[in-house]
């Protein structure tokens, strides 16, 4: 008997995304506002389908290759969220470059509705489905610009080992059903759990599926494709990647390294803190030498994907729920600097050198105070929130007895404290190079004042997310 | 002499590597790194097939259609992203890739 009705998000947004794709075929040019505010209504139509029909117990449908519980629940509400700003972000500067088309929303709502597959994907089949859906939209999205060299270049990097890692994923998957005879992840977690079972060929399958969660994250030696992508890509785009596909990441990881292959956390620890290690030393210390802000934001994501490993290092239900804080916390920090580009951005002019920042606070003093904010949750300074998902995620490696990582982790933090307050210094103490006043729309101005100031709010407040983690995750 | 199921993927594992040393050994053409990326998925489908008959299970068979159909959306997207690059570099070249770096 299949049970349509915990599908309903993922069924509403599928039909959704059919109108707004044959009605944007109809409109002119002038027109596009509406391909726009049907997009919006989309998220909204999903997010009131999704608290209608959200489960507070765990239930499975389509013979148990779909799962609906609270915690997917919630990540496909805070993807809504995220999307959203990212659509409001993104018009007025999509507007002026002469890319306001309808593709955009159509690909970026496609995205969507694989992360939302991903999310509720209960066997392996389902989850590379949903991970393929979201990353061929992203694919396609990265060359949405035509006309620029470097977004082509980026795409196909981007694709190029986009396609390995998921050869890579799929090897590993392959490997895996031959020897648990199953792809549902409760069942093969049960299958690896027998003793006597095949370790030496599961640990290899394991090893190919790290090497698809891992470029998924963007986490070293896996990387490559993050810093061209960011800055190849024309900046809303780059916030789209930037934001959501992490939580699409913290999914995969979750539903397969926790869920599915659980019984494999001893094997797959060691090869996390590998991950971790790299991503944290790397991504901090290039993220220093770089002077395209794209480009820094593109490394510091990378150092981030270390902090969010950690809490899947120590593999207790605290550790899930500390990286789930960090990664909700990460995203909403990414949105917030991407916006701030675009804020900045004029038509023909991309405010992506970190020159651009210099004396902002001349031009206006709020924005500057926002951009403040940003930066020092990024830093992890108290009371922002980015300093609680820190101190969560060392603490329960702490608890996991890894201590030595945990200072790590705080050295890594210091360093990357470097380039954030360089930009907090650029804007306050040095000399504008151009002091023209900014020209964004209200809406971006509005939004992306409430996304800096969410982060202050939830620094004050941070045990309201934490506990709203920990009760989803159950 | 029997075939039996680790012929198979002995197989799949060269058909793997080759796709795999294809990719980071070709540094002319763009279309041979498309070629080699389908190339591994179809090693892929080999390793289900055979487990499939090895589990008596058709699972293994309905994921290799998912992968084929996958793999053509994938192809077209590749193509596509080749054709834009084409346009705005005139060369298909790997070594032409090399404006983003640092």
């Amino acid at each position: 008997m299949i049970d349509y009705a915990l599908a309903a998000p993922e069924i509403f947004m599928t039909a959704a995304i059919c109108v707004v794709l044959i009605v944007d075929v109809f409109l002119r040019q002038e027109k596009r506002w509406i391909t726009y505010t049907l997009s919006m209504f989309a998220l909204v139509g999903a997010a009131v389908v999704s608290l209608l029909f959200g489960t507070d117990s765990v239930a499975t449908t389509f013979s148990g290759s779909y799962v609906a519980d609270p915690a997917g629940n919630a990540l496909k509400l805070f993807a809504y969220v995220i999307v959203a700003l990212v659509f409001l972000y993104s018009r007025d500067y999509l507007e002026r470059n002469g890319l306001y088309k309808g593709e955009f929303f159509v690909l970026g709502l496609f995205g969507l509705l694989g992360l939302m597959i991903l999310v509720s994907g209960n066997n392996l089949l389902v989850l590379y489905l949903g991970l393929e859906l979201q990353a061929l939209s992203l694919y396609a999205l990265v060359a949405f610009n035509r006309d620029s060299a470097a977004a082509a270049e980026s795409a196909m990097k981007y694709f190029v080992l986009g396609s390995i890692a998921s050869g890579m994923l799929l090897y590993g998957i392959s490997i895996l059903y031959g020897i648990a005879g199953t792809i549902e992840l409760g069942p093969l977690a049960a299958a690896l759990t027998e003793p006597g079972g095949l370790t030496v060929p599961a640990i290899v399958g394991l090893a190919f599926v790290i090497v698809g969660v891992a470029f998924k994250f963007g986490a070293v030696p896996f990387h490559m494709w993050i810093p061209d992508v960011y800055q190849g890509a024309p900046t809303p785009i780059a916030l789209y990647v930037g934001s959501a596909p992490k939580i699409a990441a913290f999914a995969l990881a979750w539903r397969v390294l926790v869920e599915g292959l659980g019984p494999l956390h001893v094997d797959w620890q060691g090869m996390l803190v590998i991950l971790c290690v790299l991503s944290l030393v790397l991504g901090n210390f290039l993220a220093i030498v770089q002077t395209n802000f794209k480009r820094m934001l593109g490394y510091s994501t990378i150092s981030h994907v270390g902090f969010i490993l950690m809490g899947f290092i120590a593999g207790t239900e605290n550790g899930v729920r500390d990286a789930m804080f960090y990664t909700i916390v990460y995203v909403l920090m990414a949105t917030a600097a991407f916006g701030m580009i675009i804020l900045l951005s004029r038509r023909g002019f991309e405010a992506e050198s970190l020159d651009d920042f210099k004396g902002l606070n001349q031009r206006s003093p709020w924005f500057a105070f926002v951009m403040l904010l940003i930066m020092f949750s990024m830093t992890g300074v108290p009371p922002l929130v980015g300093f609680y998902a820190k101190l969560v995620v060392l603490q329960s490696v702490i608890e996991a007895g890894l201590v030595w990582l945990a200072a790590l982790g705080v050295v890594a933090a210091v360093v990357g404290a470097f380039y954030y307050l360089r930009i907090v210094w650029y804007m306050y103490f040095a000399e504008a190079k151009d002091s023209s006043p900014l020209v964004a729309a209200t809406d971006l101005r509005t939004a992306i004042s409430v996304n800096g100031l969410s982060l202050l709010a939830l620094g004050l407040f941070p045990g309201y997310l934490l506990n709203l983690c920990a009760s989803v995750l159950g | 002499m029997t075939v039996t199921i680790a012929h198979y993927l002995v197989l799949a594992a060269i058909l793997f590597s080759i796709a795999v040393a294809g990719i980071f050994i070709n540094r002319k053409n763009m279309l041979l790194l498309l070629m080699c990326i389908e190339l591994m998925l179809l090693a892929v489908n080999f390793n289900f097939i055979a487990f499939s008959r090895m589990l008596g299970d058709t699972l293994g068979q309905i994921f290799v259609f998912f992968i084929l159909t996958v793999a053509a959306a994938e192809a077209a997207i590749g193509l596509a992203i080749l054709v834009v690059l084409f346009r705005n570099r005139r060369s298909i070249n790997v070594d032409a890739l090399d404006s983003l770096k640092g």
